[in-house]
């Protein structure tokens, strides 16, 4: 790829990458100017008009409120909201979706978790609850969870992302909808709980399994194979969500979390896992989560949520207010380990520069990207792409498309067309600054 | 998609194992599961049959019930409803649609399995098995997948010829 680099300017941040794109020693050097464009919604760039006077406001002329058992956000946070593709409880599925391009940094408040669920939130009393192993076991066993809570636990950050995420990049033509509506379905968090090995370990193993099939205690009973080899791995049984017990819409009160693993395997209200020599072919494995391919054939468990970045901000939807410097970030992530580097093109893809990651920089977890970015007030095409430790990078998407298909008219925003969609997404900036969804 | 994919997933993957059982130092508070306690939750029904319970079904006794249980939101004979259609209303499925039980479904016990665990929608693992295998039948015969007279039961479901079986890819067999 061409990298361009040019001297830096004496007292002007140094260009590494074609329409803009700053060095990011440009986030420190020049902090003031960045924090300024960021609080005030991408308002404000670097102007000399003169500041409002300065008022005291009605809150601080008067006592406050009583602080509340739980804090929730303020109200004039109200439109930090998941999206709700069923709110009136049709019977059907239904999904809520992460809004990306209001929040920052790598952690989901819980409240935004993206939520999908195939019978609605089951009500479960943690009481009755129990988790049953059995199958190719030398000793079948059951937990309530009070039991669990005594084993020894980890905790560990990391993504949940559905594999049905960004499939409106499987429309033929560019959907005009927001980071919410393209890729909502994806968050992160600290999970805590007890490794799946460990209660395995009290099992016992018939050597011959080689899948374990995860059941849910919700209404369709949600089941899903799961190759024993990653529940050796890293799986856990979830008890705790950002410190919290883990929501309803989350698995209350136990999940199963197979880190790096397709959303609908991490199995919610998880009750029951039977070790068998074979997977089940369950209707969400051997029918819903396979994906058709051009040639007419279809991928069967694929499990892995490979390499993906986007960016948040700016996003589609945005309003860029002037020629001026603006933070492009947004979050990577890949089910195979840490993100290695983002690289950002502002010119659709001709040049590329390297963001800067933030820490914690962790496996299996979103990890958020920064650049600095000199808009001059001209069309421009913002483009993130991730790499991952072990190598593998985000495919643009047309040589995406070129194997995995596409539609062949453009479908509902809420259709999932397929899945495991990975490549590159495009936001055009035009000279008005408005931040649309294109293809580049 | 990857680009490129490499040979070292596993390495990667196998990376949080040894932290893992160092520190299996478990309490043991699991209670002991004989085969009756685990029956009333053991549904999972495998390709091979394995799991079906006894009891039969046949097209023409499920007709009835799809009719009074289903149909409200799969639409009268499985087309025209608020949920997936269950009838096989498109050639061959693409990414505009159309997966069916005809030119996507593998296996036909997974019919059994899912209408049992999950279906009716608003009461749901309220069929008995008789009513299970008929709308099997129902379903397999409307896909034409199997005769008018055909009966669904334990050795004759796992044996339904599905079209599509052998269309698929695994897309990690290392993973596996």
């Amino acid at each position: 790829m061409a990298k361009k680099r040019l001297p830096p300017a004496a007292a002007e941040p140094e260009i590494v990458a074609g329409n803009g794109l700053l060095h990011r020693r440009a986030l420190l050097g020049r902090g003031i100017l960045i924090a300024g464009a960021a609080a005030t919604g991408l308002a404000a760039c670097a102007t000399n008009a003169a500041a409002e006077p300065l008022t005291e406001g009605p809150w601080s002329l008067k006592v406050g409120s009583v602080i509340p058992p739980y804090q929730t956000p303020s109200r004039f946070e109200a439109h930090v909201v998941r999206t709700q593709d069923n709110p009136d409880g049709v019977p059907r599925n239904s999904r809520a979706r992460t809004p990306h391009h209001l929040l920052k940094g790598i952690i989901t408040p819980n409240g935004l978790h993206f939520t999908i669920c195939h019978g609605g939130v089951p009500d479960i009393d943690p009481a009755q609850h129990r988790l049953a192993i059995h199958g190719l076991v030398k000793r079948p066993l059951v937990w309530n969870l009070e039991d669990l809570e005594r084993y020894p636990m980890v905790s560990r950050i990391g993504f949940v992302e559905c594999g049905g995420n960004s499939a409106p990049l499987f429309s033929n033509e560019p959907l005009q909808e927001n980071v919410q509506a393209l890729h909502g379905l994806s968050s992160c968090s600290e999970w805590s709980g007890v490794m799946l090995s460990t209660l395995l370990e009290e099992t016992g193993i018939d050597p011959k399994a080689k899948w374990m099939i995860a059941e849910g205690a919700d209404s369709p009973r949600l089941s899903r194979s799961v190759p024993v080899a990653k529940g050796l791995d890293d799986a856990m049984i979830a008890l705790y969500q950002n410190g919290e017990r883990i929501q309803p819409g989350q698995g209350y009160p136990m999940r199963l979390w197979l880190p790096g693993y397709e959303g609908n395997m991490n199995v919610k209200y998880v009750r029951r896992i039977k070790l068998t020599e074979q997977p089940a072919m369950s209707y969400y494995e051997s029918r819903t989560y396979s994906q058709i391919l051009p040639n007419g054939k279809a991928y069967r468990f694929y499990f892995l949520q490979e390499v993906k970045s986007f960016i948040t901000s700016p996003s589609h939807g945005l309003h860029l207010k002037g020629p001026g410097i603006y933070e492009i970030t947004g979050v990577a992530y890949s089910g195979t380990g840490r993100i290695r580097k983002v690289l950002i093109s502002a010119d659709g893809g001709q040049s590329w520069g390297e963001a800067a990651l933030q820490d914690p920089v962790l496996p299996k977890a979103f990890t958020r990207f920064r650049m600095a970015w000199k808009w001059n007030g001209g069309p421009a095409i913002l483009q993130s792409r991730a790499f991952d430790e072990s190598g593998t990078f985000q495919p643009t998407r047309a040589q995406f498309t070129a194997l995995r298909g596409q539609t062949s008219k453009p479908p509902a925003v809420t259709d999932f067309p397929s899945q495991h969609f990975n490549a590159i997404t495009s936001w055009g900036v035009n000279a008005k600054g408005e931040v649309t969804h294109v293809y580049a | 998609m990857s680009m490129p994919r490499l040979p070292l997933l596993a390495g990667v993957a196998g990376f949080g194992f040894v932290a893992v059982t160092a520190a299996a130092e478990t309490p043991n508070l699991g209670k002991p599961l004989s085969p009756a306690d685990i029956a009333p939750w053991d549904i999972t029904i495998m390709p091979d049959g394995t799991g079906l319970p006894a009891g039969s079904g046949t097209p023409a006794q499920g007709a009835p019930i799809f009719a009074a249980k289903c149909s409200a939101c799969h639409g009268d004979k499985g087309t025209g409803g608020i949920a997936a259609p269950v009838t096989p209303y498109a050639p061959k499925a693409t990414l505009d649609g159309g997966k069916t039980i005809a030119n996507f479904w593998p296996y036909a016990t997974t019919i059994f399995d899912f209408v049992r665990r999950a279906m009716p929608y608003n009461a749901p693992h309220s069929l008995k098995d008789d009513e299970v295998y008929a709308l099997t039948a129902y379903l397999l015969n409307l896909n034409r997948l199997i005769g008018d007279n055909d009966v669904m039961n334990k050795d004759t479901l796992p044996k339904v010829k599905m079209p599509n079986r052998d269309n698929f890819i695994i897309r990690f067999p290392e993973r596996i």
